[in-house]
């Protein structure tokens, strides 16, 4: 019986996260709720309770406004930690890729392998944060459910585009850069911590056409029931939009980098 | 032509580039089904290069190039899962088990784990490692890494095994672990492709091999063949002091088939060793040591190029 390519890949990776499994899961956890507690139950403090805040963060607890966002930012900070160093590793220091690339797999499989791969990392993480936000009885909903798989779409958008980057570099000069100018920017503006209409008029669209708002807004629609169909619909065409190019990108790379 | 006669590796005219830098310059290459055929040339002669094209995972820039009778231009993973590659730089998982580097690989061929795992504890059997199957690959030695490569390009029973320097930086021991090892496969009938810059390895371990430099094939044939072709039977060594011995080229004119100076010592090619020797003692010529020895590949190397293989 046969086993799907990235199943097979992924089996790889399992093995791998087995020896480091304790450190790293605690890890993912430990960061979103630290965030969750500090700026939840600290912002939370000064926000809640005053009408004008409640209006901005539509009638609910800061809690409630930030924790479902942090499903998304979790995915993308995730991504972004394993989709720079260890995918220019798989080609130039341990090779694993390129080990690969000598079967049967092709470059395809292998970027599949390492989506699926992304996608249960991600979900580690973003699991992490799903259990702490069912705990807090603000946040608990079952609207979290569908979230956690809305976050790991809006990551899967990031694992692409930052696969890609990253498969298509010689050095990894720039990677450092691409944490500082891209990843924390977006955590910081990517409407997590406060809705993105209180920004500047002029900062308001950066934020509509990134993909962590879209993956923000979808996370905290469902888990506040606040979005309609549409408009859930439409986060994830524009994330989907996103998803494509990227992945097709990472074909291209793996592809003329693997085989050269 | 029979399909067993088929060759598993046909190359006309094959040509890599690299934007403007031709590492290979058409060369014509067949292999048969069950031989163990050689590249032996030097660094940057083109043979890395080439090994990839034949394992399907470098795009060839001109001429043709058959695997199986298959094109690894379109199809590369059906080639691939044919074939057992150990590339010049191992690229083992370091964070895990011998056993795991094995079964993952043999999973990568789609091959059900169970058989995976009785196939990797025959190899690493095999490969002299079932000791330290448990073991992290990081506290291999060299030679130890080399031999779980070899175990793990055996993973999918590959009807061609291609060896990219096999043996280059072991110490004398673990070569000779290595050889014996690729030698059992060659009488089990696998179709062995090897790389090398060791005369004596392509000696040892090849039926027929071509030399090459700079791109090209400069000579093929069997071991022996070449030997009898492009030297004497034997080689008389003289080393007359460092720097000193291009002074002796006229003085040993004459002697034998012909000389090669190099700087640490001079080799007169022929055909009786001893008699050459003596020979010099009659011209009164008091070398600081002298050695007859059988002509090698390194020789042949030596007279096809004006270079040594080792340098
Ligand atoms: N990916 C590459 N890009 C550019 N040049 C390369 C590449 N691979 C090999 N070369 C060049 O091609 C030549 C042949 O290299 P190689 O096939 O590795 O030789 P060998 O294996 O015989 O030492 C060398 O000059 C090397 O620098
Ligand atoms: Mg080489």
């Amino acid at each position: 019986m046969s086993t799907p390519a990235s199943v097979r890949v992924l089996e790889m990776q399992m093995l791998l996260l087995k020896r480091i499994w304790k450190t790293n899961l605690t890890l993912s956890f430990l960061q979103p709720l630290l965030f969750f507690l500090g700026m939840g139950l600290g912002v939370g403090s000064l926000v809640d309770g005053r009408s004008s805040s409640a209006a901005a963060l539509g009638d609910v607890s800061y809690a409630m406004f930030l924790g479902p966002g942090l499903l998304a930012t979790t995915a993308m900070l995730t991504a972004a930690g394993e989709s720079l160093w260890p995918v220019l590793g798989g080609f130039k220091w341990d090779g694993s890729f390129e080990a690969m690339a000598a079967t049967r797999l092709t470059a395809s499989q292998v970027v599949r392998g390492q989506f699926l791969w992304l996608a249960v990392r991600m979900g580690i993480a973003v699991g992490g944060v799903a259990v702490v936000l069912a705990v807090h009885p603000d946040t608990r909903s079952w609207g979290i459910l569908p979230a956690v798989p809305a976050a790991l779409l809006c990551g899967l958008v990031f694992t692409a585009w930052i696969t890609a980057w990253a498969a298509s570099r010689e050095y990894d000069t720039s990677f450092s850069n691409v944490q500082r100018l891209v990843i924390t920017p977006l955590f910081l503006f990517g409407g997590a911590f406060y809705p993105v209409d209180s920004l500047p008029e002029l900062l308001r669209p950066i934020a509509w056409v990134t993909p962590l708002w879209h993956g923000v807004e979808l996370c905290r629609g469902f888990t506040l029931h606040s979005l309609g169909a549409i408009e859930m619909l439409g986060h994830v065409g524009v994330l989907v939009a996103w998803l494509i190019p990227g992945w097709i990108l990472c074909d291209r790379f793996f592809a003329r980098r693997l085989y050269r | 032509m029979t399909a067993n006669e088929q060759p598993v590796i046909r190359a006309r005219s094959l040509t890599k580039k690299f934007g403007e830098f031709e590492a290979v310059r058409g060369i014509d290459v067949d292999v048969r089904p069950g031989e163990s055929f050689g590249f032996l040339g030097p660094n940057g002669a083109g043979k890395s290069s080439t090994m990839r094209m034949i394992a399907g995972v470098s795009p060839i820039t001109s001429g043709t190039l058959e695997i199986f009778g298959l094109d690894p231009a379109t199809h590369g993973s059906e080639i691939r899962n044919r074939l057992g590659v150990v590339p010049q730089a191992d690229n083992l998982d370091g964070e895990l088990t011998l056993l795991d580097n094995l079964i993952v690989y043999g999973r990568y061929f789609d091959i059900p784990r169970a058989e995976c795992v009785s196939r990797a504890k025959e190899l690493l059997d095999f490969v002299q490692l079932s000791d330290r199957s448990s073991g992290r690959v990081d506290s291999l030695s060299g030679g130890m890494k080399r031999r779980l490569t070899i175990a793990r390009g055996l993973m999918n029973r590959p009807e061609m095994f291609l060896l990219d320097e096999p043996t280059t930086g072991l110490d004398p021991q673990a070569r000779h672990i290595l050889w014996d090892r690729l030698y059992r496969l060659k009488q089990q009938g696998v179709t062995l492709v090897l790389t090398t810059h060791y005369m004596d390895e392509a000696e040892q371990l090849c039926d027929r091999l071509v030399v090459m430099d700079a791109g090209r094939i400069v000579a093929e044939g069997s071991p022996r063949d070449l030997i009898t072709r492009y030297s004497t039977r034997e080689v008389l060594e003289l080393r007359f002091g460092a720097g000193r011995n291009a002074e002796y080229e006229g003085r040993l004119a004459g002697i034998g088939d012909r000389l090669e100076v190099l700087a640490d010592r001079v080799l007169v090619y022929a055909d009786d060793g001893e008699a050459a020797l003596r020979e010099v003692n009659v011209r009164g010529l008091t070398p600081e040591s002298s050695l007859v020895r059988r002509s090698s590949l390194e020789d042949v190397f030596l007279r096809l190029t004006g270079r040594s293989l080792e340098e």
